[in-house]
């Protein structure tokens, strides 16, 4: 059964089996604007958390997006290299960003779910 | 995000009700984006008409029976043979021909100009243009005025509508229509368009008009950086900078010929020499290869991997469908065709230096 897990940098971890897919919010893509590109991180690469996974380039700026635990990138959304515009459009489904391999799953604990980031975002 | 030492536009309370995004630029807090997005934005200038606060630029009225030799002073030109209502891009160089600011000036009497300039200098303007008047018998005044534009082919008609006729006016003009109105036929955005400043009070009643008009939407400042880039126009502060002489940016068209050998303006000695020798490096467009943007502040380098330039300006061109960029690269390789690479994060993009504009100018000349 799949959690979803908020961060305070407005990405979201859908974890199930030990893999999470990352994304981000709804709140972060309105506040990028239109993207025109994704970066997009090798597969196997691995990271520890509050690495930069993933840039994503708006009209008027590039921003990064972290890794919100450590593990492996196990695949990356390659639908975002056609159309950067689906992490607006749909920016916690089709416009996730990578997948990874979670090396710590208790890194988990620390972040939020859905009820506390909506507080967080007020 | 924004300071108490923050400007804000006399507009403010319009741009919240529709709905702005702000972000702070040069000293003032300025809407970049409204709920349709820069994308969108951008392309509505393009097909219809934009609607731009930009109270942050600066009116000056120089007046006087020396108006035209303190302009002939503080810019390469030729102010006493504009014709009336004739305007005319330049700029305030230092000593070193550096590009203190850039500006539009418009004549509008025999005795009376009008220099519209950038916000970010707008302080250092007024100290500069006030120093030198005292040499001469001239008066600079800075206006109190909202400042909008609105640019985009329904321009003209989205302004008669809202009962401004616009006919007789073309590119590079301007007049007073009303008592403290500046209208002129310009913009920064390649389009056909116009700047209008006018009082407050009358500007709210031409807003209002104007957005009864389904052809005309707020656009912001993100648009309006990018519009200005697919058409190739220089942002002071990225492009233009006191470091930066009208030779390297490739704008001595703005300098009249017989100026360049015979001017007296500040900076004539320095741009002399720099053409003598020939500028080192000059603007160029860039075209990045692929749809990676490439930003202001990248290294640029040759085949061979030497240092080559860097990038000025640089993001999507929404028109153009492709990344846009502008930068300064060594005189022999300033050529349409010549391939680069920049360096974005460690890797490596191809760049073409090419022709500007990205976007076809669109004025109306005639």
């Amino acid at each position: 059964m799949a959690k979803t897990y908020f961060t305070e940098d407005h990405e979201w971890l859908r974890v199930e089996g030990g893999v999470a897919t990352v994304g981000i919010t709804d709140y972060a893509q309105e506040q990028l604007g239109d993207l025109v590109f994704v970066e997009l991180p090798e597969i196997g690469r691995k990271l520890a958390k509050g690495d930069t996974a993933v840039v994503v380039e708006s009209v008027k700026a590039a921003s990064d997006v972290y890794a919100p635990v450590d593990g492996e990138i196990t695949e990356a959304n390659g639908s975002l290299s056609a159309d950067p515009s689906l992490v607006n459009s749909a920016a916690t489904g089709d416009g996730w960003l990578w997948k990874m391999k979670l090396s710590n799953e208790s890194q988990l604990d620390g972040l939020m779910d859905e009820a506390a980031y909506k507080a967080h975002i007020g | 995000m924004t300071g108490e030492d923050t400007k804000h536009l006399p507009l403010e309370d319009l741009h919240n009700a529709a709905g702005a995004r702000f972000g702070a630029f040069a000293g003032w807090s300025m809407p970049l984006t409204y709920p349709a997005g820069v994308m969108k934005e951008h392309l509505h200038t393009r097909e219809h008409a934009g609607l731009f606060d930009i109270s942050h630029m600066k009116l000056f009225v120089v007046s006087g029976p020396g108006a035209a030799a303190l302009l002939d002073r503080a810019c390469p030109l030729d102010a006493g043979a504009l014709d009336i209502s004739q305007s005319k891009y330049t700029f305030f160089l230092n000593e070193a021909a550096g590009i203190i600011d850039d500006l539009i000036v418009t004549r509008l009497g025999d005795d009376r100009f009008m220099v519209v300039a950038n916000a970010g200098n707008a302080v250092e303007d007024e100290e500069h243009l006030t120093a030198l008047a005292a040499d001469f018998d001239a008066k600079v005044e800075p206006l109190d005025r909202v400042f909008l534009a609105i640019q985009g082919p329904d321009a003209w008609a989205a302004l008669a509508r809202a009962g401004i006729e616009t006919g007789t006016l073309l590119f590079m003009h301007g007049v007073e229509p009303r008592p403290n109105w500046f209208m002129s036929r310009s913009g920064y955005t390649g389009e056909d368009g116009f700047e209008i400043g006018l009082p407050q009070a009358d500007a709210r009643d031409l807003v209002a008009k104007l957005l009864e008009d389904e052809r005309v939407q707020w656009i912001g400042l993100a648009a309006r950086d990018s519009l200005r880039l697919e058409a190739g126009l220089c942002l002071h502060g990225q492009d233009l900078s006191p470091e930066i002489d009208p030779a390297s940016a490739g704008l001595m068209w703005a300098i009249p010929k017989e100026l360049r050998t015979s001017g007296h303006f500040i900076g004539a000695d320095a741009l002399r020499s720099i053409l003598e020798r020939g500028a080192a490096q000059k603007r160029v467009g860039l075209k990045p290869e692929g749809r990676q943007p490439v930003r202001a502040g990248a290294a640029l380098v040759d085949a061979d991997g030497h240092p080559a330039g860097h990038v000025a300006s640089g993001g999507f061109g929404p028109s153009a469908g492709h990344p846009v960029a502008m930068g300064y690269v060594n005189a022999p390789l300033a050529k349409p065709g010549a391939k680069l690479f920049a360096d974005v994060r460690g890797t490596k993009i191809p760049i073409d230096v090419v022709s500007l504009p990205f976007t076809p100018h669109r004025y109306r000349k005639g």
